[in-house]
């Protein structure tokens, strides 16, 4: 055991895990938007924008996000006419093609979660509210969303938790996350026990807060 | 579509060899995952505190770590682990341990992770009836795990053993950084020599979707087999 080794590297692998940090809350919340979309496609009569939505999801679910990555990554570079458009701004970045990657990966989740939270709530709930003469509009955002909100609270836990490790894959494209100097350190260093267990501890470390809070916000929100 | 030609012209018989790769690993890599369930599920449903204490700290380590760091871990630590062992024994010759077996057993310690969690949910959801029942017919514990507490687990474990499956035949592709040449690494390979990287990763992700399916069509076979009579 390297002890000078383990404290030499945890300023690194500190500063790493705040790359991994924003590359988690920027596409979680890009997720939960194009989650919450494709949910409430899901449930709506149409057959075509339903099978549509069905179909995101599966493809999305069914591969693995490190072909999602090399896709957007090193594919979508191919296409001259996006080459050539403003987008590409975007697209040449490793970052945001991280981002991107990551957003429709946990969107495709969230909308698994979301519309079996929607699809729970009981008819009567809704009911009562058009008998008291309230507008659907106002059923869907002041009863429908908060009830599911609540509902789809621990799935979406481990989502996070999910996402979080997935962010890993951000090191395949260039990007230094903490896996990405993790593994710089290792391959330079030689050794792999030693910061496994500082970076391993670092990511058990952010697990643990997430997991944390939200069984605090399961508690604050049960009824 | 003369990208995907079987022989020397095209990617085709590279291809379906590596999806063979990828399914062969899959499966030693979840055949691996049980015997590291049969081991820590009956320590995660001990009496002892302290053998329950080693159980949790392997799920929850392994869950919450990034699959991506422990490939690191065991394709970097994993030739130095086996030849410090070997070194115990007296043998100091450099030993490489290939791609595959490093692969499987870094995928198949993560998959055991999931699936010790879904073999203690299964037995502890099982009716504590069942156990006194047969504690009362004098069975032995040998014969009331095989003859009572299996094959009710088992209905209980398929289909959150069919989730463990289809992660790990995903996580299958995270092998590629090893270099072992699985569907990942082939369309790398191919997309690289072709500079055509958005139809190879295109077709891998339809590679990986046609697994999924397949499997899944498969499971649900074995699903209803095992609901016989509920």
């Amino acid at each position: 055991m390297d002890f000078e080794l383990m404290i030499n590297s945890f300023p690194k692998l500190l500063n790493a895990a705040v790359v991994t940090l924003k590359l988690l809350s920027v596409s979680l919340i890009v997720g939960l938007f194009i989650g919450l979309l494709f949910a409430i496609l899901r449930l709506n009569k149409n057959i075509f924008i339903n099978k549509f939505a069905y179909g995101y999801s599966y493809v999305f679910r069914g591969t693995p996000l490190l072909v999602q990555i090399f896709i957007i990554y090193f594919g979508l570079g191919q296409i001259e006419s996006l080459r050539s458009s403003f987008l590409w701004l975007i697209l040449k970045e490793p970052y945001w093609c991280a981002i991107i990657a990551f957003a429709l990966n946990t969107g495709a989740y969230t909308s698994e979660i979301l519309r079996s939270a929607f699809q729970t709530i009981k008819p009567g709930i809704i009911e009562a509210g058009k008998s008291l003469g309230i507008s659907n509009k106002i059923i869907f955002y002041k009863v429908q969303i908060p009830i599911a909100i609540r509902q789809s609270l621990p799935a979406y836990g481990n989502e996070i938790i999910l996402m979080l490790k997935g962010t890993s894959l951000a090191s395949t494209v260039t990007l230094m996350d903490l896996t990405g100097v993790a593994k710089y350190i290792i391959s330079t260093t030689f050794k792999p026990i030693e910061v496994f267990i500082v970076a391993g501890g670092i990511y058990l470390f952010m697990t643990f807060i997430v997991h944390n809070v939200i069984k605090f916000l399961e508690k604050k929100y049960s009824y | 579509m003369e990208l995907l030609a079987f022989g020397d012209t095209g990617w085709g018989d590279e291809l379906f060899r590596a999806t063979l790769m990828t399914i062969a690993v899959s499966i030693t890599a979840m055949l691996i995952g049980f015997s590291f369930a049969a081991i820590f599920t009956p320590l995660k449903l001990s009496k002892f505190k302290f053998l329950n204490l080693i159980a949790n700290i392997y799920t929850t380590v392994i869950r919450g770590v990034p699959e991506l760091l422990v490939i690191y871990l065991f394709f970097f630590g994993g030739s130095g682990a086996i030849m410090f062992v070997a070194s115990i024994f007296g043998y100091n010759e450099y030993i490489e341990i290939n791609a595959f077996v490093t692969g499987s057993f870094a995928i198949g310690i993560i998959s055991g992770a999931y699936s010790t969690e879904v073999f203690r949910g299964a037995i502890q959801s099982i009716d504590k009836g069942q156990f006194e029942a047969a504690k009362v017919l004098g069975f032995s514990k040998f014969k009331q795990f095989y003859k009572i507490v299996l094959p009710q687990m088992l209905r209980l474990a398929i289909p959150n053993l069919s989730n463990v499956w289809q992660i790990t035949l995903k996580d299958t592709s995270l092998i590629s950084v090893t270099g072992l040449v699985e569907i990942m690494r082939q369309s790398y390979i191919a997309a690289g020599s072709t500079r055509d990287p958005l139809f190879f990763y295109s077709f891998a992700a339809v590679l990986y979707l046609l697994l999924t399916f397949i499997s899944m069509k498969l499971i649900n076979k074995l699903e209803v087999k095992y609901s016989r009579g509920y």
